[in-house]
């Protein structure tokens, strides 16, 4: 039988990515106007593939964190793009949501299971 | 997680700097289309400079300094101006108004992305810690 850690370390590890990369989104709005800032970003889903085969979550975030390919470039050498920045900021809010209903669903479930309800 | 510094860090400390470059802006505009009796004494339009502090994943915004800007001040034939210096000339301070307005705009703009990024952490935070 699995333990309380297995069981949880899908929906867990995911969160924990979600709320790096959450990070990530929200420097890169602070620094929209910085000269020469490069914009950052995390892939998701290859750094979920990683940490899922058995690799450490901080191994897996600082494996797939990369620069930003600008639409644009400005002259100024910034490569933030405050349209671009603020869609994958809520859409990445948003899945961390997701993903906290469906460890809250978990956690629910054992509690139940524990009571025999 | 990372070191000493949060998201909220990283929003407040970039809203702080747009503040310094909403004041910037602020005494650029209320200096605009004063007049001086020399060039040297003439009031040059602020800017900040910003730089990013960067700490593991995260990177917040600070204001380096705030430089004078190398604009020149424009001369004005105006005799009756007490102002004028013996050729009956002034200097107007060199302020681009349109410029600096567009600037506020972006400034206003920026912190208000701030906030947004603010009011989300908090909202996922609060969640987060309130889980039944």
């Amino acid at each position: 039988m699995p333990s309380l850690d297995q069981v949880l370390a899908l929906n867990g590890g995911a969160l924990k990515l979600r709320s790096q990369r959450l990070n990530m989104l929200a420097s890169n709005i602070a620094n929209a106007s910085t000269p020469g800032y490069k914009a950052k970003d995390l892939d998701f889903d290859r750094a979920m593939q990683q940490a899922q085969n058995g690799s450490s979550i901080d191994q897996a975030m600082s494996d797939h964190t990369g620069y930003r390919v600008p639409l644009q470039p400005s002259l100024d050498g910034n490569t933030v793009e405050l349209s671009v920045e603020q869609t994958l900021f809520a859409e990445n809010a948003i899945q961390y949501r997701a993903t906290l209903s469906f460890l809250q669903g978990q956690v629910s479930s054992i509690r139940r299971a524990l009571k025999g309800e | 997680m990372s070191g000493n510094m949060n998201i909220f860090d990283v929003a407040g400390r970039a809203m702080s700097a747009q503040m310094v470059r909403l004041n910037t802006t602020a005494s650029n505009l209320a200096n605009a289309r004063t007049d001086y009796s020399s060039k040297d004494e003439a009031f040059r339009a602020m800017r900040p400079v910003f730089r990013s502090v960067v700490e593991d994943n995260l990177a917040t915004v600070d204001v380096d300094k705030v430089v004078q800007t190398d604009a020149e001040p424009q001369k004005r034939h105006d005799p009756t101006n007490p102002l004028a210096d013996d050729e009956g000339y002034v200097w107007e301070a060199a302020v681009d108004e349109t410029a600096e307005l567009i600037d506020m705009l972006e400034t206003a703009r920026n912190y208000q992305n701030n906030v947004q990024v603010m009011q989300t952490a908090k909202s996922l935070i609060l969640e987060t810690i309130r889980n039944k």
